[in-house]
């Protein structure tokens, strides 16, 4: 465009210069394209402000509880605010469990939503089924919560977590990983509630990459009398790999930074368990929670500031990734 | 070709396989169906959830009346005014900067190095967790201003408006013909000219979809507004004090111990998702008719 511009200007040169008055409007013109270029400029390096802006203040903020702990905030489970001993293992930890289990659970309901928006459903019904699933995205995290607390949770501590304790009560490995009380809230809620709310994101990105496979590829396999899922296991999977890779990222970058929903139903409880149905917490929930009790200049609030800045590391690697992945095919 | 198809032996084994590889496809078929029944099946359960409890506490008071103290009868006015104080302005100064940056990416950075970071940085922020956002601005706002305010809530908002609206703009400016962009410049329009009067009239539909999709976005808002805005029992329209905000005041009153609070809490949630569902759809709407007016 820069050189459609300046061709363009340089060709009404020769005409302009028959008279003053075009000529200077020539250049009023071009003062006006140098301050509107002016303009969404700066509007281009003030997002970049902005992501320098979280990084740089996150990191001062947290500075104290660095400072203070080390690298040793890494990797200590401990959380006393009497003591004002602070570390981040147990919350990084409930983040990475919940966010993970939330992927396991997602990717094959997320898969199975775009193989049926893309291969299965009929032409009318394809965009309503689409904007229904597309909404669970669009429903506030709030509401996730409070859902989650009170209907949820009750449901699965009565119908679900009993019968899976008393199948696995026999079995040594299943029998930890879903041991304990089951009370509903907890590690496994909270993924579940995260699983409903990324599926949304993981299936519309498969969908829309899956729509992009050439159809004279999937026609090709059709014709070598391929049945569907032969179709889309040895063409459209191939095809779009890093695509769907790039999708399921996205959704655990989602996750990972997920607040409201997780701290209505995730226990808050500072402890590592090797039961699924236990209680834990999340950099996100414990934030939400202690900042009300955390003093402005005290190293508990550094030390969540700490906690954010680590989150944000995480989800900035993960999403950066997911980006990496999705911009050769959705190519922007 | 015959005799293969009439001699049993080759022909079982072939028949076979295809059975099973017809099973496999069934199978999958079904699990797609199963999939999307679950999906459709939590958004059901959900809405079921919010309509049944919402309705059972609904009361016109809920729009007449503050927020009380619990057992007082209180309504969510005051929370509804402050959502809807702040969510305007929160987009009021998001959506225009969130504009210039997609025309930016769009008109004057397409394979510029810059561009592509202001791209990448964008789509991170619109994936960031807006807690995070949250602790920033109040970082730079709420420590240095002396305390939580609506402004700074406002803020907090703006930011995540900023990168929605960026994705949409660009996309949509993206879609508009080089042919048009060429009839402009050649009629000897400036460029700033032919953006303002060419592409974003030709963008329009798409331009207020973003708008709408980054309004339902943060009207739903938590997370950021509890380190901002921090919420206000009391009604407050002053933007220099705390102010209340509707899902803020959920969150309070879903976590209290009191039944009266609890069921506002669920009008509240009914509300909100209705209010944020809407213009969820009607933008989808916008955008779908978008390549058929072209």
């Amino acid at each position: 465009m820069q050189q459609a511009a300046s061709a363009a200007a340089t060709m009404g040169g020769p005409l302009g210069s028959h008279g003053g008055r075009a000529r200077t409007a020539r250049r009023s013109s071009n003062l006006g394209d140098r301050i509107f270029e002016g303009i969404v400029t700066a509007a281009g390096l003030l997002v970049l402000g902005l992501l320098g802006g979280i990084i740089v203040l996150l990191f001062i903020g947290g500075w104290p509880a660095f400072r203070e702990f080390g690298f040793g905030f890494l990797w200590s489970a401990e959380w006393d605010s009497v003591r004002e001993q602070f570390g981040a293992v147990i919350s990084v930890y409930g983040t990475i469990v919940t966010s993970i289990l939330a992927i396991v659970f997602a990717v094959p309901v997320a898969f199975g939503i775009a193989y049926y928006l893309t291969e299965i459903a009929p032409e009318v019904i394809r965009r309503p089924v689409g904007i229904a699933i597309e909404l669970l995205a669009a429903v506030p995290s709030i509401i996730y919560g409070m859902w989650g607390l009170f209907v949820l949770a009750p449901f699965l501590a009565q119908y679900v977590q009993p019968p899976i304790q008393d199948w696995t009560m026999d079995i040594p490995i299943l029998n930890e990983l879903f041991g304990g009380p089951a009370f509903g809230i907890g590690i496994f809620t909270a993924a579940l509630i995260l699983a409903i709310m990324i599926l949304p994101f993981i299936a519309a990105t498969m969908r829309d990459v899956f729509m992009q496979v050439p159809a004279i590829y999937k026609e090709s396999a059709y014709g070598l009398g391929a049945t569907r899922w032969e179709v889309v296991r040895n063409v459209v999977f191939p095809y779009t790999r890093a695509s769907v890779v790039g999708g399921i990222m996205l959704g655990l970058g989602r996750a990972l930074g997920e607040t409201m929903a997780v701290t209505f139903v995730i226990g808050n409880a500072n402890a590592i368990s090797p039961s699924l149905f236990a209680t834990g917490n999340t950099i996100a929930s414990v934030i939400a929670l202690e900042f009300p009790e955390a003093l402005q200049g005290s190293l508990k609030l550094s030390s969540l500031l700490a906690l954010g800045f680590i989150l944000f590391v995480i989800s900035f690697i993960v999403l950066a990734t997911s980006r990496y992945m999705l911009r050769p095919r959705l190519g922007n | 070709m015959a005799d293969a198809l009439s001699a049993p032996t080759l022909r079982r084994p072939a028949t076979a396989l295809a059975r099973r590889r017809k099973r496999m496809d069934r199978l999958i078929g079904l699990f797609a169906y199963a999939s999307t029944a679950i999906g459709l099946f939590f958004l059901g359960w959900l809405l079921v959830t919010l309509i049944g409890r919402g309705a059972a506490a609904f009361d016109v008071t809920i729009f007449t009346k503050s927020t009380a103290p619990p057992g007082s009868g209180g309504g969510l006015l005051n929370a509804m005014v402050g959502t809807l104080i702040q969510t305007v302005l929160g987009t009021a100064i998001g959506a225009p900067i969130g504009l210039l940056v997609g025309t930016y990416l769009a008109e004057y950075a397409r394979n510029s190095v810059l561009g592509n970071t202001v791209r990448f940085v964008s789509d991170i922020l619109l994936s960031a967790p807006s807690i995070l956002i949250g602790l920033f601005v109040y970082q730079l706002i709420v420590i240095n201003t002396g305390g939580f305010s609506g402004w700074a809530g406002v803020v907090a908002l703006a930011i995540i408006v900023i990168p929605v609206v960026v994705r949409t703009t660009e996309d949509m400016l993206r879609l508009i013909p080089d042919t048009l962009r060429e009839a402009a410049i050649g009629l000897g329009s400036p460029k700033w000219v032919m953006i303002r009067f060419v592409c974003y009239r030709a963008a329009m539909q798409g331009i207020i979809t973003g708008v709408l999709l980054a309004v339902a976005r943060i009207a739903g808002e938590t997370a950021p507004l509890l380190f901002t805005s921090l919420g206000n029992l009391n009604w407050s329209t002053d933007l220099n004090e705390a102010m209340p905000s509707l899902p803020i005041t959920i969150y309070q009153y879903a976590a209290s111990p009191y039944d009266d609070w609890i069921a506002l809490a669920w009008v509240g949630a009914l509300i909100i998702t209705v209010a944020v569902l809407a213009i969820n759809i009607v933008a989808r709407y916008l955008i779908r008719t978008e390549p058929s007016r072209k």
